[in-house]
């Protein structure tokens, strides 16, 4: 096991995997990373388990300092990437020799994922190493994280090479990670809860890892607060001032307040890169179609998979 | 969120809704009925015995329950599927729903020092009793946790004397110390990390509530029975150091 020194933190970088899924009875939020998607690619590209642990940055990088080569793959919102001063590409796994690693400004969108093969090797609790930022626990003393900080990364190959050596292959991402009108499927909750789909909404600069928050023509009959009752990330809740909120995956197991519907999961992902201002038009959909949505997601996951084994990774290099 | 003047429920008959696209939600009505929440911990217990594969969490509340599933394993109409399981068992096991087993009574020792306790005077100055009458009726009601939420571990206790009802602070506190015991509303509960709330405290335990290094993480679980015991401020401290 060797540490990665973290030299600058970024905005707010913590580490994730896939969540905790066991505990919500308990209070336990699930956490794990947003963009789901980009996450599993990162690991995918390096042949690691899809759930293994990975650092999921918002809006500025960290800088790091690597001890040995590493196997390394940054996904997601597009972000400046550099090993010294030289620009490392995206979506594609790279050897990197020591040295120090800069992820910098994210250019459009909202968090990048960097993967490091083996994952990073935080404790595991209650099933996950994902970092709990509410109740405090998980990833790094469950917190984003700060100057100075190691962070845990298994066995990498020896590499004798002085410069980056990124592979000749990438995946292709097809995300529209700008500003431009997005479609979110939901499945709506149906009367009397009001509907999100009569008018285009704008996500708000009051979001974080807990909720979206949606800037809009407040809707009717929001206010009175019901007796509280589970959520789940992907609910949509209504608070009084009539501005929808789509919980994610950091949000609370159980709330007051009324709800208009889910957020499909194939979706999710994209809230997670829906930066403030993105404009997001909701469009109600059946569980039947939900379903399908999911289907073609993994399908998709099971032909980047084949591509990638198709080509020279890092399992036959090291 | 009345408690009274609504007829209860039949509990065979829940509403079923699509809380997410691995969850189901079963409601039965808008109150904090002490037997609809003591049948929703029954038939929680019926499931996890059961424990069926494709089970992936089950989280109850006052009135309500949301069963999390393994949507891949059950395939395209997992929720049509895990409402009828869930409505098999309340038709075959209705009369088992109906009588609660009890659950053991976890006692946790409170301090009521007014070093710990910021609202104990004035709550007691609201309620119109001395500070010995408000801690003797707090600490000696019996209390069920009605459910787990907020935050990792916090309780909501029902079985709050009616008596002792009181507004939530009109702003909230930005820091409550972990352990805090307070009262919100017709509720008390108990903060298991410090943050910030809007309950007023009346004491504090020095056990702690939530710990993500033990297992389980929890010290209690929707439908154990809780009994307040007072402590002195010197067993308080006591206590403390000897965890």
């Amino acid at each position: 096991m060797s540490h990665w020194k973290v030299l600058a933190p970024g905005f707010m970088s913590s580490l994730q995997d896939r969540g905790r899924h066991a505990y919500r009875h308990l209070g336990i939020a699930r956490s794990g990373a947003l963009d789901w998607d980009a996450a599993w690619l990162a690991n995918r590209l390096l042949n690691n388990a899809r759930d293994a642990c990975v650092l999921e940055i918002t809006l500025q990088g960290p800088r790091l300092r690597l001890p040995a080569a590493a196997w390394i793959a940054v996904t997601g919102a597009p972000i400046q990437l550099c090993w010294r001063d030289i620009t490392l590409p995206m979506n594609r796994p790279i050897l990197v020799p020591a040295g120090e690693l800069s992820l910098r400004g994210v250019g459009q969108g909202l968090r990048s994922y960097l993967a490091v093969r083996g994952g990073f090797q935080a404790t595991t609790t209650m099933g996950s190493r994902s970092t709990d930022l509410r109740a405090g626990f998980g990833g790094i003393d469950g917190r984003t994280l700060r100057a100075g900080d190691q962070l845990p990364v298994g066995p990498q190959p020896a590499f004798r090479g002085r410069l980056p050596a990124p592979t000749r292959w990438w995946i292709g991402d097809d995300v529209d990670y700008s500003l431009h009108a997005k479609q979110i499927r939901y499945v709506p909750a149906g009367d009397p809860a009001p509907t999100l789909h009569g008018q285009r909404w704008r996500s708000s600069q009051r979001g974080n890892r807990q909720g979206l928050q949606l800037d809009g023509e407040p809707l009717p009959g929001a206010g009175a607060s019901q007796l509280s009752e589970p959520v789940a990330p992907g609910t949509i809740q209504l608070p009084p001032d009539g501005l929808p909120i789509v919980l994610l995956a950091d949000a609370q197991t159980v709330g007051g307040y009324q709800r208009l519907g889910h957020v499909i999961t194939a979706d999710l992902p994209l809230l997670a890169q829906a930066a403030p201002g993105t404009e997001l038009v909701f469009q109600p959909v059946t569980l039947a179609e939900a379903y399908d949505a999911a289907c073609l997601i993994r399908q998709r996951m099971v032909r980047l998979d084949l591509a990638i084994q198709s080509r020279q990774g890092p399992r036959n290099t090291s | 969120m009345s408690t009274t003047a609504h007829p209860v429920p039949d509990f065979t008959a829940p509403s079923f809704t699509a809380l997410a696209d691995d969850a189901l939600l079963l409601q039965w009505g808008q109150q904090m009925d002490p037997i609809i929440n003591a049948r929703v911990h029954a038939l929680v217990a019926r499931i996890r015995r059961d424990s069926p594969a494709w089970l992936r969490d089950c989280v109850p509340a006052y009135a309500s329950l949301a069963i999390f599933f393994d949507i891949i394993a059950l395939g395209a109409d997992a929720h049509h599927q895990v409402q009828t399981y869930v409505a098999g068992l309340l038709r075959d096991d209705a009369s088992a729903a109906a009588a609660p087993t009890r659950s053991a009574v976890v006692r946790i020792p409170v301090c009521y020092h007014p070093s710990l306790a910021p609202d104990l005077e004035t709550s007691a100055q609201a309620l119109d009793m001395s500070v010995e009458e408000l801690i003797e009726r707090h600490s000696q009601a019996d209390y069920r946790v009605a459910m787990i939420g907020f935050a990792p571990g916090f309780p909501y206790l029902s079985g709050l004397p009616e008596n002792l009802a009181l507004p939530r602070l009109a702003t909230p506190r930005a820091r409550v110390e972990a352990g805090s015991v307070a009262i919100g509303g017709n509720q008390t509960g108990i903060y298991p990390l410090a943050g910030p709330g809007g309950w007023r405290i009346l004491g504090r335990t020095p056990l702690r509530l939530f710990d993500p290094r033990r297992q389980p993480p929890s010290l209690l679980v929707a439908g154990n029975q809780v009994r307040f015991v007072a402590i002195s401020l010197a067993e308080f401290q006591q206590h403390k150091e000897a965890l």
